[in-house]
């Protein structure tokens, strides 16, 4: 008893010594250390965002200062546009691609390439690889594959001597396109989750239901689905985030086009505030985005990822 | 039990057969799709590189096998241009820039979180964690405005600055997860030895935080390297340009050349994939864990 209590006395002691020693060496860190960052982001981020909303009230086109306040008249024409709406449409499109196509192709390759086959390494660098190409680059190789003259797609359609297809200038069309290269880029990435997913389960357990004879099927929709929940939901996240900043990919496939047919939320601000310098209905669009991020981020998290 | 011990060595023998025979097909219709998936991912980037060797009239009538004639040309033209290097310089002085103050700025600031008591300290870390949930784009047009009257449009600090703050989040969050998590008899033993925070942060803790410095470097290393949105908007002189813009300028001008756009194309992407093959372990591991960890 007599040594337990000399030794919680000890480090009692010691720690309080040391605390008011550093009571006066921890402002200069503190003063140091701390405002790069802070000054930084508060300059060139939280102050942009405030400064969208302030904006978002005005028609101005970035010269002089904002004078013509408009009030909630962006918003109105935001919602009354018939692109932005399309945009809309296409973000849930992509969430919808990366819900039941790419998590369910992500995952079946993930069991695939953690079953220890041989040259799984090999498999998984190359599914991988799309995801650390640029988007830009990944939309202008899809560009010349869809390419009705040139490209791939155009070369299987003459060889079965079909007209050449021009996917990517059928508004119909180019949107399911586009899908089809979101998917191809990004489904290595899912992958990887679900394979540290995978590697995160208990051998014991599966051990335990081939033992009770359960098929590998069985196996799979009663043992490892289940224990791969918190995975899966992380998976559908970043396909929502994704799908909210979407912009890179199709600036070479289609900038928005035909029509306004593949426009994003990102490409819509993009076309409809930067390049015709309207700063006010560019930040009302961006103001939009963010709540829309912010929301789904936290409901989200709330719903779905609370025991995570 | 003669007829027990006989049965034995038969279902020990058959079970194992069939199974096998069970694994085999299955390693079959494993193989067979792994390599229909690889071979989707594959052809559009070999068509893209092979493409880059043909004539225009080759790539229109065989746009997937092999050039009837290499023309080497087509990639030793943009091999020895001043353009393709100066891309590929400017994007990489952004992107070193980038990762250099987001490595400092971020490992800083997270140390202060990490190891300092000091008031409102979890709200001002909240207050960081807010950019994690918005990507630059939504502020781009603000963003301008303020690059602009900072006077930096088209220069390299108009490009660097929003993104090192655009990545602040991010870094300061894996940083502070794993400064948090060195053994705090290090500093016990340290603040007993009279060290100071200024001579831990440089002598203790970042000689032990070299993965963590790894995986916020290639994340932001990465991310700048592929950035488009940023420079699109900050820059306007094409000597200025990054490759992301450079391609599409490229794109613009030859458009009716596919082959020579598909050279450029392989030889913009080519220092990524080398240094995908070369680096694959930390990558693959940085860009997953940075990920999962936000």
């Amino acid at each position: 008893m007599s040594t337990n209590a000399a030794s919680s006395a000890m480090p009692l002691a010691l720690p309080k010594r040391g605390r008011r020693s550093l009571a006066h060496s921890k402002w200069p860190v503190l003063i140091l250390f701390l405002p790069p960052a802070l000054l930084l982001f508060t300059v060139l981020v939280i102050l942009p965002m405030g400064e969208a909303a302030w904006y978002s009230f005005y028609n101005w086109n970035g010269y002089g200062s904002p004078t013509q306040w408009i009030g909630l008249r962006n918003y109105q024409l935001i919602f009354r546009n018939a692109a932005f709406t399309q945009a809309l449409i296409n973000n849930g499109l992509i969430v919808l691609a990366s819900i039941c196509i790419q998590i369910p192709l992500a995952l079946w390759l993930a069991t695939m390439i953690s079953s220890r086959i041989k040259g799984a390494l090999v498999f998984r660098l190359i599914f991988f690889l799309p995801y650390v190409l640029a988007d830009v680059a990944a939309g202008m190789i899809w560009r010349f594959v869809y390419d009705g003259d040139f490209g791939l797609v155009g070369g299987i359609a003459s060889f079965f001597a079909a007209d050449p297809p021009f996917w990517l200038a059928d508004r119909d069309v180019a949107m399911y396109a586009i899908l089809g290269v979101v998917v191809w880029k990004y489904f290595g990435f899912h992958m990887m989750l679900f394979i540290a997913g995978l590697q995160a389960i208990d051998k014991s357990v599966l051990e335990a239901a081939d033992i009770d004879g359960a098929t590998g099927f069985q196996k799979f929709r009663l043992v490892t689905l289940p224990l791969l929940g918190s995975t899966v939901r992380l998976s559908v996240f970043f396909g929502v985030v994704g799908s909210l900043q979407l912009f890179d990919m199709i600036m070479p496939l289609t900038g928005g086009g035909p029509s306004n047919s593949t426009q994003t939320m990102v490409t819509f601000l993009y076309n409809f505030g930067v390049t015709r310098m309207q700063i006010g209905f560019g930040s009302a669009v961006g103001v939009v985005l963010f709540v829309l991020c912010v929301t789904l981020a936290f409901s989200y998290k709330r719903i779905f990822m609370r025991h995570d | 039990m003669t007829e027990l011990s006989a049965a034995q060595p038969i279902d020990a023998a058959s079970a194992p057969t069939s199974g096998q025979r069970v694994r085999t097909s299955m390693q079959l219709y494993m193989y067979v799709s792994l390599i229909l998936v690889a071979a989707i991912v594959i052809i559009p980037l070999a068509s893209t590189a092979l493409g880059g060797f043909k004539t225009l009239g080759d790539l229109r009538g065989n746009p997937f096998g092999l050039p009837t004639e290499w023309q080497w040309s087509n990639y030793t033209d943009i091999i020895f241009s001043k353009r393709y290097w100066l891309q590929m310089s400017n994007s990489l002085i952004i992107a070193l820039l980038t990762v250099f103050l987001t490595l400092a700025f971020g490992a800083m600031a997270a140390f202060c979180f990490a190891h300092i008591r000091f008031f409102g300290s979890s709200y001002l870390l909240n207050y960081f964690l807010i950019g994690l949930m918005f990507p630059a784009a939504t502020a781009i047009l603000p963003l301008y405005i303020r690059i602009r009257d900072l006077g930096l449009i088209d220069t390299y600090w108009g490009v660097v600055l929003p993104q090192v703050a655009f990545g602040m989040g991010m870094s300061i969050m894996l940083f502070r997860n794993y400064f948090r998590n060195l053994p705090s008899e290090l500093f016990d033993a340290a603040f007993v030895d009279g060290c100071g925070y200024m001579r831990f942060f440089w002598h203790v803790t970042l000689p032990l935080s070299r993965p963590i410095i790894a995986t916020v470097g290639i994340i932001s290393f990465v991310s700048s390297w592929n950035n488009y949105i940023v420079p699109l908007i900050m820059l306007n002189s094409e000597s200025r340009y990054p490759w992301p813009l450079g391609i599409m300028i490229y794109r613009g001008e030859f458009s009716t050349e596919w082959q020579l756009v598909l050279a450029f194309i392989t030889l913009t992407i080519l220092p990524t994939i080398i240094a995908f093959f070369l680096a694959q372990k930390h990558i693959i591991a940085g860009l997953t864990a940075g990920a999962v960890k936000s």
